[in-house]
């Protein structure tokens, strides 16, 4: 240990070079499996390898198609496509988020309100993604952001087509709306043909007509990174990137006069109700009104959730659609309908009279249905009755007829079915029958029809329903002498690069057919003489063309028996509804409406003015008349402060 | 025209004569040199592909490479006996440094290899992949060969310790080069077959146990080489990444800076670590193989020049220095290529980056002082 070893200099010598000899077989070998490994990799698989390589960098990006247009009768434009400006957040580009966004809404660009769901938005996006976090900005915002763009690194203004309801509220109950795919609607509809689409059609045209308005989306290959964001490079890996361009979709011509509809929306301004003009000869729906609307252009922008509360928790209920879901009690404008019933069934004539002393009572019965006026109209034919709304009339007739043989007579007016317009959402109404009473009511007391059921049935009371767009079609068959025409919104569609324009076919779904010959003339002379001395005159006076019309006024509260009607003392919401049905020109109808009030106390006051308006409108091209101001209530109370807002 | 001949002959003739002469001034080794230039210039060229066109990391990878080079003309003028004498100083002090770079780091909480001196940071790990091996062959200098079971007990724990401390901030890639580096020279000092065998089981054995040791990022590593597709999005897309781009490169490669899988940033590392894959996207099997033939250049005239000297210090530092040289060659070539567990070992000479560039070319520059200088010590 101590001694110093001599050291055998030629054996550590001879030992060095066998051991650099190994070591240069092992390296030898070491870099054979490396070339081995080259071989598997390179030429075996290369291939394979080729293929994920190609994989990796070209992308599949969807090209949305143009939505088609929507466009009134004459072709004027109730939906397009509209390029909005709208601020984008690129997350990688934010140095910091959530001060960037409480600074946006410093400014006043972003609502307090949403920085949640906002944020929510971000981060559910890839972070070189620009991410809408405000639509529709407007001129003043965007000069507003201009000024502070410094400060909003990764913040930009894009430009997008986005849907525009130009008219707003104007016909949204027809029109419907465009929104965010939603989850149920992914359930529905093909994902692979809507990758790329952001909106889809609810409610109305846009949704009925979704796949003709959608178009084909067309798609393109980008070159990608690694991170997935599409570069522009040039270079041999650059492979041929392919596109196929997206077919716009079709324009739709809808059969909606945008001056009737437009009068049409004012008339109920502030007014809960409903309208609806239908084209007698064809069927095709003029205007289609529900009030309160609401403005579609703000589904398209996405609402807040304070914002969608408050439209769906409005009490006036703006997102219910009153013309296809609303189910009145049609009061008397179902009357013209009970003297046709009473003529086909051979029950009476049109020259029979009978003495209305203001009351109505069943044989053996000592109760009294009342007339609206309670002295009576002394002796009334068909069509005075009609003209004078006379109930006790009608309670008779209605009586005569049975409730059987009326509920299948006004079946064939489209009362109790859905009228098959070619939007969804429609109500049936009710067309009451004892058959149907026996099965709606659980109670066996309850499932008894009694004979007084019948009688107020005459008059368009009781369980009897329709909705506004099922009156505004009866009263097209009517105006038609019995031609019922299925209602429609849609009449053609059109290519929006060629032109083309692919026509709708009306389509008749039956012929009323009467056998006594002249019961049209006189149900429809009833409604002319409506007009002319009847309950609605005023709403005639002037008029070039002869308007034929029937007025109503349902109840909505039951008065006891020999108590008084008397408006100042019920709730507003408790006030009768206002109804009118007519058409014009009575010898040769070009337009049939249904006018529903909500509340609106008197068909003749509320309603009538507001068809002369429509009508005029549409025959004339402008109304001639002003509507009355409302009438005031004497001794009304004032309303609860909850009515109304 | 007979007198021209003489005379351009004559002048080639003196032209050689003097580059040999200035090489021999200078203590370099010729052909070491144009091995070792050649692969630094490759790099180079591959670098400007791989950093997307960025012409300041290639300036920064020739400011690298030149200095690796004043530091290897530096050490090559330097006495072998001089070299020999400081070895266990750099050796002591290397392993106060790694102890100092770990207990930061323990307080830091969190990975720690540099050691920042307010102007430069530097890593006394990359120090000790050239101190160990010197200490091994300064210890067995003047004592028998082949290695004693005296000499082999006291040098395993000058070469664990070390390794462990470098382990242990963590970097396991560091570490194992320098155990590496110094069994190197325990090989090349005769370390018997059956020693050898017994450490290949007892490293079986020590993996087995470790592996309860080792960071979870670590053993995701050695997870990952076995079934990479099990996570191609984790831990195993830098492997799936890596293969796709060598395999697409084929025979002939895709060209230079056209390497989809490095120029879309698929491949990552790409001009660090994984390097050697678009190598292979671009240059193809041709490439590669190119590169590996002056790689094995670059060893055997470093395990020749190791031959040829005369004492026990120069032999087996010599040995080591060429040997451990191939051994991160393969190293790197294997992960990226997807043979070994993804460990951080850059390939030699071409990875952009870190301090080994240096390192490496130190390391040439002993061997062509231990070289240059062997007449002097000799008998």
């Amino acid at each position: 240990m101590s001694a110093v070893r001599i050291k055998d200099r030629w054996g550590e010598q001879r030992l060095f070079e066998q051991r650099s000899l190994i070591a240069a077989f092992v390296i030898f070998a070491l870099t054979s499996v490396l070339v081995g490994r080259l071989v598997v990799l390179q030429v075996v698989r290369h291939d394979y390898y080729t293929e994920l390589s190609a994989g990796n960098r070209v992308r599949l990006e969807p090209l949305p198609a143009p939505r088609g247009l929507i466009l009134d009768r004459h072709g004027k434009v109730l939906a397009d496509n509209q390029p909005a400006f709208q601020l984008e957040l690129v997350r990688e580009q934010v140095p910091d988020v959530d001060a960037t966004l409480k600074r946006l809404v410093e400014i006043g660009l972003l609502p307090a309100d949403d920085l949640d769901d906002v944020k929510k938005l971000i981060r559910s996006r890839r972070k070189f993604d620009g991410v809408p976090i405000r639509l529709r900005m407007t001129d003043e915002e965007i000069a507003r952001f201009a000024v502070h763009r410094f400060e909003f690194p990764g913040v930009d203004i894009a430009t997008r087509l986005a849907r525009s309801y130009p008219h707003r509220e104007i016909a949204v109950h027809a029109l419907g709306y465009v929104a965010a795919i939603s989850e149920s609607d992914l359930k529905r509809i093909d994902t692979g043909a809507y990758a790329g689409t952001t909106l889809i059609g609810k409610l109305g045209v846009e949704a009925a007509y979704e796949k003709e308005l959608h178009g084909t989306n067309g798609s393109r290959e980008i070159l990608v990174n690694a991170a997935g964001r599409s570069v522009e490079r040039a270079g041999a890996f650059v492979p041929d990137l392919r596109r196929v361009a997206p077919v716009a979709g079709a324009d739709i011509i809808t059969s909606i006069d945008l001056a009737t509809q437009r009068i049409a929306e004012e008339a109920l301004f502030e007014r809960r109700g409903s309208i609806v003009a239908i084209d007698p000869a064809t069927g095709d729906v003029i205007a289609l009104v529900s009030r309160p609307g609401f403005d579609p252009n703000a589904f398209g922008r996405g609402l807040t959730r304070a914002e969608f509360a408050a439209l769906n928790e409005n009490i006036d209920r703006p997102l219910l659609n009153r013309a296809l879901k609303g189910a009145y009690p049609p009061g008397s404008t179902i009357k013209p309908m009970v003297a046709l019933a009473g003529l086909a069934y051979g029950v009476t004539t049109p020259e029979h009279s009978r003495a209305c002393g203001g009351y109505f009572t069943l044989p053996g019965s000592r109760h009294r249905f009342r007339d609206w006026k309670p002295r009576g109209h002394g002796r009334v034919d068909m069509l005075t009755a009609i003209a004078q709304s006379c109930d006790v009339y009608f309670y008779d007739l209605s009586a005569q007829i049975g409730v059987d043989r009326l509920a299948e007579f006004l079946a064939h007016f489209g009362l109790g079915a859905l009228t098959g317009i070619d939007i969804s959402g429609e109500k049936r109404g009710l067309l009451p029958t004892p058959a149907w009473k026996r099965q709606a009511f659980s109670r066996p007391a309850d499932q008894v029809w009694f004979p007084g059921e019948t009688v107020i049935f005459g008059i368009g009371q009781g369980y009897l329903l329709a909705t506004p767009l099922q009156m505004a079609h009866a009263a097209a068959i009517i105006a038609s002498r019995g031609k019922s025409y299925q209602p429609r919104l849609v009449t053609a569609l059109r290519d929006p690069v060629t032109n083309e324009t692919r026509k709708l076919e009306p389509k008749l779904i039956e012929q009323v057919e009467i056998a006594q010959p002249d019961a049209w003339d006189v149900a429809i002379g009833g409604m002319v003489k409506v007009m002319n001395g009847g309950t609605a005159s005023r709403s005639q006076a002037g008029a070039k063309y002869q308007i034929a019309g029937k007025t109503g006024t349902a109840q909505v509260f039951s008065v006891a028996q020999n108590a008084k009607y008397d408006e100042s003392k019920i709730d507003e919401r408790l006030r009768d509804h206002a109804w009118f049905i007519a058409f014009a020109p009575a010898d040769a109808p070009k337009i049939a409406v249904a006018i529903m009030v909500e509340n609106g106390r008197s068909g003749s006051g509320t309603a009538a003015p507001i068809a002369r308006r429509v009508i005029d409108t549409y025959l004339l091209g402008a109304p001639t008349t002003e509507l009355p101001p409302p009438k005031p209530i004497a001794g009304a109370p004032a309303p609860p402060p909850t009515a109304t807002e | 025209m007979i007198y021209e001949e003489v005379e351009v002959g004559s002048r080639a003739r003196r032209t050689l004569t003097a580059t040999t002469r200035v090489l021999l001034a200078l203590k370099l080794d010729g052909p070491l040199l144009v091995g070792l230039a050649l692969l630094a210039v490759y790099g180079l060229v591959i670098l400007y592909s791989a950093s997307g066109q960025n012409m300041d990391k290639v300036l920064d990878g020739a400011m690298r490479v030149a200095l690796g080079g004043i530091a290897m003309c530096t050490l090559a003028q330097v006495k072998p006996s001089f070299l020999r004498s400081i070895s266990p100083w750099l050796f002591v002090i290397g392993c106060i440094l790694l102890v100092v770079v770990d207990v930061v780091g323990y307080i830091g909480k969190g990975a720690q290899r540099w050691l920042d001196l307010g102007i430069v940071r530097f890593q006394p790990s990359e120090i000790m992949k050239l101190a160990v091996p010197m200490t091994c062959a300064w210890w067995l200098q003047d004592r028998a060969i082949p290695i004693d079971t005296r000499s082999l007990i006291v040098l395993t724990f000058a070469i664990l310790i070390p390794a462990g401390l470098t382990i242990a901030q963590p970097d396991l890639g560091t570490g194992g080069l320098i155990l590496i580096g110094g069994l190197m020279v325990l090989v090349m000092a005769g370390l018997s077959a059956r020693i050898m065998a017994a450490l290949a089981l007892l490293g079986v054995v020590a993996a087995y146990f470790g592996w309860s040791f080792l960071h979870d990022y670590q053993r995701q590593r050695v997870l990952t080489l076995l079934d990479p597709e099990s996570d191609p999005l984790g831990a195993g897309y830098h492997i799936i990444q890596s293969q796709i781009a060598i395999g697409s490169g084929g025979i002939f490669g895709k060209g230079w800076l056209n390497g989809s899988q490095g120029q879309l940033d698929f491949l990552p590392e790409r001009s660090t670590d994984f390097i050697y894959a678009v190598i292979g996207e671009e240059f193809g099997m041709v490439g590669i193989v190119l590169m590996l033939l002056l790689y094995l250049f670059v060893v055997a005239r470093a395990l020749y020049l190791a031959i040829e000297m005369q004492d026990t210090f120069g032999r087996l530092l010599g040995g080591s220095i060429a040997l451990t040289f191939f051994v991160y060659v393969f190293i790197n070539a294997g992960m990226v290529s997807g043979l070994l567990p993804v460990v951080g070992v850059p390939l030699p000479l071409i990875s952009y980056g870190g301090t080994s560039m240096v390192t490496l070319l130190a390391g040439f520059g002993i061997l062509m002082s231990l070289y240059s200088h062997r007449k002097l010590i000799g008998s």
